[in-house]
């Protein structure tokens, strides 16, 4: 007899007849209802309410008995909490059990409960089965905390139940191991920054050795846990990487998967031309080719996560083509997955093959894949240059056959390879045309249309055809009517004698008699163009097209980064970020690939939120409020981390204290208030920090000085290390970064511009705002070459100060407007006042004798410059470096005092004492001539003293 | 990029939360949940896509709803369909669904909905036992036998006799050991140890007969029955055809990286000991060739077919179970043929020809010759029809592999050894 009996109940009253049941005292009769409840669970009725009499079976030494009831037990203890607590005390009993089945069981089931009320119960013998002697039952336990913490964490931690957890990974039983670890990076999931799995060297070991004795399952728990550690250097990540590598002969597909995603990330931090390097790209393809003779579910999500790695390295698999060629019986979804990696892994070694392959498969059956199939041929043509001949044969002789939907693909796949390849296989345009009735889909149509109106001037009828559309005009989808429009104004701008009244049709159906403000739009245009300046209407309808570029559809190289950190997920099937399937309160870091040891190979990009200033965007301007309160705060202490966001508020700050206008500026009340001179002082500190990011203000001073060359040899003026204005994610991938320059008299602004994007940048313009220098171009941006992707391309801009003046706030700063044929671009940045030091400002003695004392007190103002152990002599001399001259010195009580005159571009002298003490290296500034230059030489200066 | 608009709940630890079995009919006939009852109504996305997909084969593994993700497999005419609510590895719950389907099988000698259903109380305990709170627990076949017994005629009916369980009593021993695959106390009367290496050959032939891809997928599957901790160690006349290797998780992957010998201490009873995979084209001979013919005229609404086998690289082996299928264009209504050799079966509704040739017989070639008549009015066939072929070699592994010797350590009887090989057809297609 079978288990099928317990199906036949099916009459009124079956709940109670089974209440009946369950309460007889025979043990059999008690059993066989039991059995009977649970196969009315399999098909889904609702036996809740039999939930007190199930319980009542529960108190028997029948092990089968009670197995059964917690079968009940666990399905419904979730629905019904406040029913399972009657069965607590058993729950405690069973814990104490002879039995570690039993005790197992229990442990297991009361975990289940999720009832705050409960889990007081829970504690203690969770804790006894923490430390059971049977691993079983500790196995369970330690799945049982992760259940706990997710129903009361903090009762979790107080218990200290994480602290056992973690113990657990110690055991001598791999697979508590397994456990231990799956259920903490449970836990650690949850909550992102607990630190829960301290992965350090020593636990990395231990899992490396649970790994090779733990069952298939808790493999994964581990390796997908040693995925998320981040070695020390290359060589601990080559012995994690040889100790992992075993795992691609296990044959749970899960687990070569996990192992390929802990390979492809350690593998990035692995010199490329270290041997082992090799070996592992090598190890690597074996194991993924076998993934594809799996059952097709398996295959399906091992294609997926293959798509990934082909885009990430495709040396890999670059021989392994043939085991992608699609058999006819695969499911539709492995076809078509099939067919994506076979055009990425195509090159010129292996088109040939490839092309055969497509061919055949556009003769198959299936619609979907026939058309995939066609469209990868004209991937193919563009991807391959040197095979865009056979594959617009190939695709000829696919027309030839005339199945509607075939000829339809193909002439879109042809309209882009025109694009690729303008003025080349025009030929084919008759063979075309006369495929014109047969096409019913819009895009086919529209990429029809567009060859007509493109090469009208081949198409002796060119009139006719597009005429023959105009007919059906308001019937067409939009895709349709908008390329018809531009294809007959361009054959208009090319013949124009024979149509001017098919003009006149197409834009007044445009504009009259359509709904559709996109096209009403492009018609206005088009006639208003047409009517005022036909030859302005030329270059601009008629202008060169820029080439489609090869791969339109890779992803996008962070987002890749991050999936191959998640290999194995649904990420990586979706191939969509982890942050678009989680929500809640599991934050999801995101993962990124370790850097390479040893080369400068940046992986940096520019959403990485570095904590180096140097990433910050530079025109970040706080609010008034918050600044005066920054400026008082700050004392004489060496600001330290603050201090990037501090710098630009010293610079408004102290500008708002000191009034605005040019003129106002020598009569005006400067306060002169404690606070200013304090704020004024940690100016200088703050600078070097953000220029150089350097952590500790004292050092970052000092490698200033350093930086300006050898003792006594006056040099150039101090150059700033690049920053970065510009950020590709707001600038369609452009990236800025810059720095200035003061060489031989000229001032210069060096770029690095890096195309981040994924196709190639040209045209490039630079234009600054009014600024209060006058500083402009003083020539065109020199960009001579496309910008391709990846490229960075260092330029040097020469400026003069000629340009139109507006005071600006800050005073150094820069609004700058960059243009490609993309966009344009704008950003703003500060350069250092030193800029503007003219190579002329040394003063006489007598008149800077003379000026000194005719400058009002208000106008001075005083600043230390910290830890600088200079002489006096050294510093002169690089002062002069950046043409802030030493007139006159002399020494006073053990202090040199230096007098020093500064001439800016636009013919405002500066003069300034400088006070060095001896044993305490403190620098006075004083008295400088023009308070509201002031401000931004005081600031400027202390790199210039390098 | 759209917005995904679809987010996966917090919830922490539950891998799988709910199984659901389909059959092909679409009738769901078990559901199994271990957090909280979620509607069955959740299948109604995957219904959808099973529609969509025409062809059960067809329906996409991983399917998305508004709150949870459905993955799924097809076996035996059976959907398992298992639903996620936090992001896991979609590849760990195939492998799950497979390891299921594989213990039903075991335990019910066939994977159908009927011995599902006949079984439903031990299917139940073995769905709990395999998985705690959603997360695997015990798959091996071995420990869950020891927990839950198998159901026999003769022990279902000693039960109805004697009242007693088929639940194990007692922990098994595997779990405590660091051989979870091996029972302890294991006891037999003949030890025995037999080896079957099976080599599948995976190719596509295109018209003119020249191979565009051709692969061997083989597994060594064991049969092993010896008492007490037995140490095996099995090498290979010819190991350096093995580059592409999985194992069972008892062989000890180092020694086969340093020697190139499989050592282990093997499970109870059956099971599959490794699988590789022979992909350099040289290797891989094919032991057939197919001439064929099969055209449509462009009118009459008729056509012509003519195929005719051969042998190719048998390595001097008979060729048997010799089956030709050809999946027919839909036009095609009925065939009018003549084997020389077998019977031919032409299904005009799954449009699917089979030809069931047996042994080939290299004196007297078979053929199969006559006439397709067509749907009357409708277009010459654009699609070419596929040929597969089955066949089967015995004795023969197609790449030469061949076992050397099988020693024991550990124990002191002398076990009876065998190795059996066989080559068959996989995924061997032939294009027109």
């Amino acid at each position: 007899m079978t288990d099928s009996k317990y199906f036949t109940t099916t009459k009124k009253g079956e709940i109670f007849e089974l209440k009946a049941e369950l309460n007889s005292d025979k043990k059999e009769k008690k059993k066989e209802a039991v059995k009977k409840v649970i196969a009315s669970m399999t098909v889904g009725k609702d036996v809740s309410a039999l939930f007190p009499d199930v319980v009542n079976c529960m108190q028997t030494d029948n092990l089968e008995l009670k197995k059964l009831v917690y079968l009940y037990l666990m399905n419904y203890a979730k629905s019904q909490p406040d029913m399972a607590i009657m069965a607590v005390n058993t729950f405690v009993k069973d814990c104490e059990d002879l039995n570690p089945l039993i005790r197992a069981l229990a442990v297991r089931t009361m975990g289940c409960i999720r009832v705050d009320k409960i889990t007081e119960y829970l504690c203690e013998p969770l804790r006894k089965c923490l430390k059971d002697e049977d691993p079983y039952v500790r196995k369970t336990a330690a799945v049982c905390v992760a259940k706990l913490h997710d129903i009361n964490a903090q009762l979790v931690e107080d218990q200290g139940f994480l602290d056992t957890l973690k113990d657990l990974i110690s055991d001598s039983n791999p697979m508590v191991v397994a456990n231990a670890v799956a259920a903490l990076s449970e836990i650690a999931e949850s909550h992102p920054n607990s630190n829960l799995l301290d992965l350090n060297p020593q636990t990395i070991n231990k899992l490396l050795t649970a790994l090779n004795e733990c069952t298939e399952w808790g493999q994964i728990f581990i390796l997908d846990c040693l995925a998320s550690y981040l070695p020390r250097d290359d060589r601990e990540s080559q012995s994690i990487c040889e100790r992992v590598t075993p795992r691609l002969s296990h044959a749970n597909s899960a687990v070569v998967l996990s192992a390929v995603k802990v390979l492809m990330k350690f593998m990035e931090m692995l010199p490329k031309d270290l041997d082992y390097y090799g070996t592992l790209l090598k190890k690597l393809a074996p194991p993924l080719v076998t993934l594809l003779s799996a059952e097709p579910e398996l295959q399906y999500v091992a294609l997926r996560n293959i798509n990934l790695i082909v885009q990430k390295r495709p040396e890999i698999l670059k021989h392994e083509m043939k085991v992608f060629f699609v058999k006819y019986n695969d499911p539709i979804y492995v076809k078509l997955e099939k067919l994506d990696i076979m055009i990425r892994l195509a090159s010129q070694a292996n088109i040939a093959q490839v092309l055969a392959e497509l061919k055949e498969y556009a003769t198959e059956v299936d619609v979907d894949f026939v058309r995939k199939a066609v469209r990868a041929i004209g991937r193919c043509a563009i991807k391959v240059e040197q095979s865009a001949e056979r594959c617009v044969s190939t695709l000829l002789d696919l027309i030839q056959t005339k199945v509607n939907y075939v000829v339809q693909e193909a002439i879109v796949v042809i309209k882009d390879i025109f694009r690729k390849y303008p003025n080349k296989y025009e030929s084919v345009i008759a063979t075309l045309c006369e495929n014109l009735d047969s096409l019913d889909e819009p895009e086919a149509r529209a990429a029809m249309i567009w060859i007509v109106g493109e090469y009208a001037e081949r198409i002796d009828n060119a009139d006719e055809l597009l005429e023959s559309f105009l007919e059906g005009f308001h019937d067409e989808s939009t895709q349709v009517q908008l390329q018809l429009l531009t294809a007959i104004v361009k054959l208009f701008l090319k013949k124009p004698t024979e149509t001017q009244e098919l003009v006149q049709q197409v834009l007044s159906l445009a504009t009259q008699d359509s709904d559709n403000p996109d096209l009403r739009d492009r018609g206005y245009i088009y006639w208003r163009l047409l009517s005022t300046d036909p030859v302005a209407a030329k270059e601009v309808v008629l202008a060169e097209k820029p080439l489609i570029s090869e791969e339109t559809d890779l992803i996008e190289p962070t987002l890749l980064e991050e999936l191959i950190c998640h290999i194995g997920t649904l990420a990586s099937v979706y191939h969509k970020p982890p942050s678009a399937f989680v929500e809640g309160s599991r934050g999801v870091q995101h993962k990124r690939l370790p850097p390479r040891a040893g080369s400068g190979e940046s992986t940096e990009s520019p959403d990485v939120g570095q904590s180096g200033p140097s990433e910050a965007p530079p025109a970040v301007i706080p609010s008034q409020g918050d600044l005066l309160g920054d400026l008082l705060n700050l004392d004489l202490a060496p600001p330290t981390a603050t201090v990037p966001s501090v710098q630009p508020s010293m610079q408004m700050g102290a500008m708002d204290l000191l009034g605005g206008g040019l003129d106002s500026l020598l009569g005006g009340d400067i306060g002169g208030s404690p606070s200013m001179g304090a704020g004024l002082g940690a100016a200088p500190a703050a600078m070097p920090a953000s220029l150089g990011g350097a952590p500790a203000v004292g050092g970052g001073l000092g490698d200033l000085f350093d930086l300006g060359g050898g003792v006594g040899m006056p040099t150039g003026s101090y150059v700033a290390p690049k920053t970065v204005w510009l950020l590709a994610m707001k600038a369609k991938g452009l990236e800025i970064s810059g720095t200035f320059a003061r060489r031989g008299g000229i001032i210069q602004m060096d770029l690095s511009l890096t195309n981040k994007a994924m196709s190639v940048m040209t045209d490039f313009a630079i234009q600054f705002n009014r600024n209060s220098f006058g500083l402009a171009p003083a020539g065109p941006l020199q960009v001579l070459t496309p910008l391709s992707p990846n490229q960075t391309i260092d330029v040097s801009l020469p400026l003069s100060t000629s340009g139109p003046v507006m005071k600006m706030e800050p005073l150094n700063n820069l609004q700058v407007a960059v243009k490609n044929n993309i966009d344009v671009f704008y950003f703003s940045c500060q350069y250092p006042l030193s800029l503007l030091f003219v190579e002329d400002g040394k003063m006489d003695r007598q008149v800077f004798l003379a000026t000194w004392k005719d400058i009002p007190n208000d106008n001075e103002a005083q600043f230390q410059i910290k830890d600088i152990h200079l002489n006096s002599d050294v510093a002169s001399n690089k002062l002069q470096g950046s043409n802030i001259f030493t007139i006159a010195k002399r020494t006073v009580e053990g202090q040199d005092m230096l007098y020093q005159s500064v001439k800016l571009t636009n013919g405002i002298w500066v003069l300034a004492e400088m006070r060095i003490q001896t044993g305490n290296p403190n620098y006075t500034w004083m008295c400088w001539r023009r308070p509201h230059v002031r401000e931004c030489v005081s600031q400027n200066d202390s790199p210039v003293i390098s | 990029m759209p917005v995904l608009d679809i987010t996966l709940k917090d919830n922490a630890l539950i891998m799988i939360h709910s199984l659901f079995l389909i059959n092909n009919a679409g009738d769901l006939f078990l559901e199994k949940h271990w957090k909280s009852v979620i509607s069955r109504s959740v299948c109604d996305y995957f219904f959808e896509a099973r529609e969509k997909a025409v062809e059960p084969d067809n329906v996409p593994p991983v399917i998305r709803t508004p709150h949870h993700y459905l993955i799924n497999i097809y076996r035996e005419k059976i959907f398992f369909v298992s639903v996620i609510q936090t992001e896991v590895p979609p590849l760990f719950v195939i492998e799950f669904l497979h390891r299921v389907a594989e213990t039903f099988q075991d335990y019910f000698g066939e994977c159908s909905e009927s011995t599902i259903k006949d079984n439903v109380v031990i299917v139940y305990e073995l769905l709990e036992e395999m998985l705690d709170n959603g997360f695997p627990l015990a798959t091996e076949s071995n420990i869950l036998k020891e927990l839950i017994r198998p159901p026999t005629i003769l022990r279902s009916m000693v039960n109805t006799i004697t009242g007693s369980s088929n639940v194990g009593e007692t922990l098994p021993t595997g779990q405590l050991s660091t051989i979870p695959w091996r029972r302890a106390g294991v006891k037999y009367t003949n030890n025995e140890a037999y080896f079957d290496v099976v080599e599948e050959i995976d190719a596509i032939l295109d018209k003119s007969g020249t191979t565009v891809f051709a692969e061997i997928q083989g597994v060594i599957d064991a049969c092993v029955k010896l008492s007490g901790m037995p140490d095996l160690t099995l090498s290979f006349m010819n190991p350096r055809l093995l580059d592409d290797v999985s194992f069972h998780p008892c062989v000890r992957y180092k020694r086969w990286e340093s020697e190139r010998v499989i050592s282990f201490v093997p499970p109870d009873g059956n099971f599959q000991l490794m699988s590789y995979h022979i992909s350099a084209q040289n290797l891989v001979a094919i032991p057939v060739y197919v001439k064929q013919n099969i055209s449509f005229f462009e009118t009459g609404s008729s056509g012509r077919l003519d195929i005719t086998v051969g042998p190719k690289q048998t390595m001097g082996k008979t060729v048997e179970g010799l089956v030709v299928t050809v999946h027919m264009p839909k036009v095609v209504l009925s065939a009018n043929l003549n084997a020389t050799q077998g019977t031919y079966n032409y299904d005009p509704v799954t449009k699917i020809l089979v030809w069931d040739i047996g042994k080939l017989n290299p004196q007297k070639l078979p053929n199969l010759k006559g006439s397709l008549s067509l749907q009357s009015g409708a277009p010459k066939p654009e699609e070419n029809p596929s040929l597969n072929i089955d066949l089967k070699i015995q004795q023969l592994a197609i790449s030469g592999l061949k076992v050397n010797r099988l020693d024991m350590y550990g124990e002191k009887y002398k076990p009876f050894k065998g190795v059996k090989y066989v080559t068959k057809a996989g995924k061997f297609q032939v294009r027109t």
